[in-house]
């Protein structure tokens, strides 16, 4: 395997990865982006299996099983039941800053982390390099994403796709130990299962997913 | 300088002991005993630095602090300096200390309770002489600020003493808060925080003004430099006498020290521009001070107010020193400094003994109400010949010590015509008239004190039941007189202490004082101006003898008894009617304070009929709290109410502040890079 494939393959798929984020910051229907952030995790999974077989790191297919099982499966299915449970209606949506609103400081956001992360890693490999800055931007993506969202389980989603973009810079540096994959993705397990709470909770008092209108009921406000 | 350090352990052990057994009047006396001693050590070896120029091992450094510093003590002729007059004034204050009555006028209280504190403040004010790393000198610094923080709350049961102690600790944080930024900026080149490193590393004109904007603030604010001085007539007179004594007359001096220590030393070349707004600060502060001074009845805070005024004089020679630096003129700039260290001697000396002589007269009349005073001449002959000393020397009037210093600072003034920027040329003549009116009414206020406290009859019983005090505060107030005297008679024998600092800061050995003979006093510049102490004192006893003599043969030596001038008054008047204090300030309060400290008389006179008294009442302000503090503090209470809106955000909002600072952090790693 010659490293010039291995490399290419590799920003293929962050690239993809960061397109996805994208797709996440831009996709205003609820449901739609329980299914998105899927893909991502599909993605993410095979960016760890690609590392794992071009470098022959072996604990990297475990973290590959990990991610598919945790956020392409078991996640989503989540997210679905809530939806389910919850009466989310299909067409539900929750614009956040707009298409062109989210585009615009997303693509900044990426320029940014380009610009800070090059000349902080100056001697690592050039692949390291450049997955941080993807990483990076899709850690960025993913507060953007919980600042401007309304809706609860879009914040969710925004929540979990910070740590997509920890996962990504995990598999992109060589060295990460598999016990801190793990437990992070373990974390993320329960964080998921304590919003998922949170946002029953949320339902049965307020009669809504929007937390904007929990601010109704808050006191000692100037 | 091992014993140096030794003798500063020792002032913290004794700390210790005082905690323990401070109860017992024996141990009592041992610990301002030891004090005293422990002082003794350090200001001879600092006198004998000044002298040999080595006492041995100048660095050293002991494993204590933080786990990855040593601590590091050094010691050169600017410590050397002023160790000998911080310890010159500790060994008095111990000795005066040794026989304080526990009841000074501050209300019945024993000793007991700031006895510990005592030798932690004198350790305090030594740690921060000798360390010769930034982590040492703050550590000694903020010693110094929280034992006589501690030390003015020993007489919390007065009115007053509780505010007086809060704005201290308020303005004490501070001014540290802005030295540690300094040193924080000192110590970016490389990271290293001691003296020599910061001396090695050039800072840039830009940064190098930052420091010296942070040092003002932070020594100008334990200095009493105004705008920053209003904490220091009100927590001075609240300690007991003799801590009073090394607060105004000591500590003041230790800020100095800082001052000195970061601009001259470490800093490196000034710009001209900062011995401007030295100079002018100087100004301002001698007038403000003294002004206030000559309208206080409480005594001690007249002579707070006086030390206010003393460390504008300072600090006027301070600023003549840094704008001849600036311009290259380093025979002037050795004349100024050698004015302001002198000065910062002699103020030592007769502050501390103005100080301890009060605590003599509060000890004997448990008043520090001018009013109540009155012909203590009579029942303490040996305090009152000690206070008229003080009062001349700080009046500055030759042959005391006090007129050589005020003297040196008008012959630097006189040749301040020679700088090159407009503005210092036009501010150092103003500067001039303002010391002279300073040291004018200096003099006045001076005259009013002893005057109203000292001569004429007794006020009140507490005057006339007034009787001398203990030996060794007797002792230790006519031991400074007599310094007073010899440093006024003989100054050249200061000079040399002061000459080898000269040369180390300015680069030019001190020209001042290498007239016509070693007892004569010129500053070579001039050209005509010079001073002899001892021709000075001889012609002042001979006229006095003389005017005696002449008194006694052409006067009717036939003692008569009779009302030759009864003022509107036919049988005796009684003390009441004697010119007070207040009438003596009235005619200046009239010029300057109605404008200046906005000062109002109100005469509450009582209805036809009512049999109760007439009412007087002035009221003064500071004019620095208007126009400085109460703008500040408004500012600062409106931006906390807008800063408030934070406290109930949304968390969305709050999540959005983090990206924001996030991204704003990054976007400055990037521009960094």
């Amino acid at each position: 395997m010659t490293s010039g494939i291995s490399y290419d393959v590799a920003h293929l798929l962050g690239a993809v990865v960061l397109l996805i984020s994208f797709a996440l910051l831009v996709e205003q229907r609820v449901i739609a982006l329980i299914s998105t952030f899927a893909a991502q995790g599909v993605v993410l999974s095979l960016a760890a299996l690609w590392e794992g077989w071009s470098h022959n790191i072996h604990h990297l297919y475990l973290s590959a099983a990990i991610i598919f099982t945790v956020k392409a499966m078991i996640i989503p299915m989540t997210l679905n039941f809530l939806v389910g449970a919850m009466k989310v209606h299909h067409h539900e949506t929750d614009p956040g800053l707009g298409v062109g609103g989210a585009l615009a400081i997303g693509i900044s956001l990426v320029v940014l982390s380009i610009v800070s992360i090059f000349p902080i890693a100056p001697a690592v490999t050039v692949l390291t390099k450049e997955s941080l800055a993807l990483a990076f931007s899709v850690l960025l993506h993913g507060m953007l994403m919980m600042v401007t969202r309304r809706n609860a389980i879009s914040q969710l989603i925004g929540f979990m796709s910070i740590e997509n973009g920890l996962l990504m810079a995990a598999i992109g540096v060589q060295g990460m130990p598999l016990a801190v994959e793990v437990s992070i993705a373990f974390t993320v397990l329960v964080a998921a299962f304590i919003f998922g709470i949170f946002i029953f909770g949320i339902r049965d008092r307020v009669e809504t997913l929007d937390i904007h209108q929990l601010d109704l009921y808050r006191g000692e406000r100037h | 300088m091992s014993l140096i350090g030794s003798s500063i352990g020792l002032l913290l052990l004794l700390g210790l002991l005082a905690l323990i057994a401070g109860h017992c009047q024996r141990a009592t006396v041992f610990v301002y005993a030891a004090s005293a001693a422990a002082a003794a050590i350090i200001a001879y070896l600092a006198l004998s630095y000044l002298i040999m120029g080595s006492i041995g091992n100048e660095i050293v450094s002991y494993p204590i602090g933080l786990p990855w510093l040593r601590v590091q003590l050094g010691i050169d002729s600017l410590s050397a300096f002023f160790l000998f007059v911080v310890n010159l004034g500790a060994v008095a204050a111990s000795v005066f200390g040794i026989g304080y009555d526990k009841n000074d006028g501050h209300g019945s209280h024993g000793t007991g309770r700031f006895l510990p504190l005592f030798p932690l403040f004198l350790a305090g004010m030594n740690i921060v002489l000798v360390a010769s790393d930034a982590f040492t000198f703050l550590l000694g610094w903020e010693f110094m600020s929280l034992s006589s923080w501690l030390l003015v709350l020993s007489t919390h049961r007065e009115e007053g003493t509780s505010r007086a102690a809060n704005i201290y600790l308020v303005m004490a944080g501070f001014g540290t808060a802005a030295l540690l930024l300094a040193f924080g900026l000192l110590a970016a080149g490389n990271g290293d925080i001691t003296f020599a490193a910061m001396r090695a590393v050039p800072l840039s004109p830009l940064m190098a003004s930052v420091v010296f904007g942070l040092v003002l603030i932070g020594a100008g604010s334990k200095a009493g430099l105004v705008p920053l001085h209003v904490w220091l007539p009100l927590a001075h007179p609240a300690a007991p006498s003799h801590v009073s004594a090394l607060m105004s007359g000591v500590m003041t001096k230790v800020a100095i020290y800082g001052l000195i220590r970061i601009v001259f030393d470490l800093v490196g070349q000034p710009l001209w521009w900062w011995g401007m707004i030295v100079l002018v600060l100087g100004g301002i502060t001698a007038v403000l001070g003294v002004l206030q001074a000559m309208m206080q009845r409480d005594l001690k805070s007249m002579l707070a107010y006086s030390t206010v005024e003393n460390i504008g004089i300072i600090t006027i020679g301070l600023g003549l020193t840094l704008a001849f630096q600036a311009n290259g003129m380093k025979a002037l700039a050795a004349l100024a400094m050698t004015a302001a260290l002198f000065h910062v001697l002699n103020h030592a000396i007769f502050k501390s003994l103005l100080f301890l002589g009060v605590g003599c007269v509060l000890t004997a009349t448990h008043q520090r109400d001018m009013e109540k005073m009155g012909g203590l001449i009579h029942k303490m002959p040996i305090t009152a010949a000690a206070f008229l000393v003080g009062c001349i020397a700080i009046s500055g009037l030759p042959p005391m010590n006090g007129f050589v210093s005020e003297w040196l600072t008008f012959q630097a003034i006189l040749n301040g015509s020679d700088l090159v920027q407009w503005p210092v040329r036009v501010a150092v003549p103003v500067v001039g008239a303002l010391l002279a009116l300073a040291v004018a009414l200096a003099a006045g206020a001076f005259v009013r004190t002893y005057g109203v406290v000292f001569l004429g009859r007794a006020r009140s019983s507490h005057a006339s039941d007034a009787v001398e005090v203990s030996f060794s505060m007797k002792a230790s107030v006519a031991v400074l007189a007599l310094l007073c005297l010899v440093i006024g008679v003989l100054p050249t024998s200061v000079l040399s202490l002061i000459s080898p600092l000269i040369s180390q800061f300015v680069g030019v050995p001190l020209q001042v004082g290498s007239g016509l003979s070693w007892l004569t006093l010129t500053s070579e510049t001039d050209g005509g101006g010079s001073y002899n102490g001892v021709v000075l004192l001889v012609m002042v006893l001979a006229f006095m003898a003389g005017l005696i003599y002449t008194m006694h043969s052409f006067g009717n030596r036939t003692s008569r008894r009779s009302i030759p001038w009864g003022c509107g008054f036919t049988d005796d008047p009684g003390p009441v009617s004697q010119y007070t204090a207040s009438s003596f300030a009235q005619p200046i309060r009239r010029v300057f304070g109605a404008s200046l400290f906005s000062a109002r008389d109100h005469v509450d006179m009582p209805k036809p009929g009512e049999t109760r008294a007439a009412v007087f009442r002035v009221t003064m302000r500071d004019p620095v709290w208007d126009w400085v503090f109460t703008p500040l503090l408004g500012s600062i209470g409106a931006l906390t109410d807008k800063i408030n809106i934070l406290q109930s955000l949304t968390i969305r909002h709050y999540l959005g502040l983090m990206l924001a600072t996030l991204v704003v952090l990054i976007g400055v790693v990037a521009a960094i890079q």
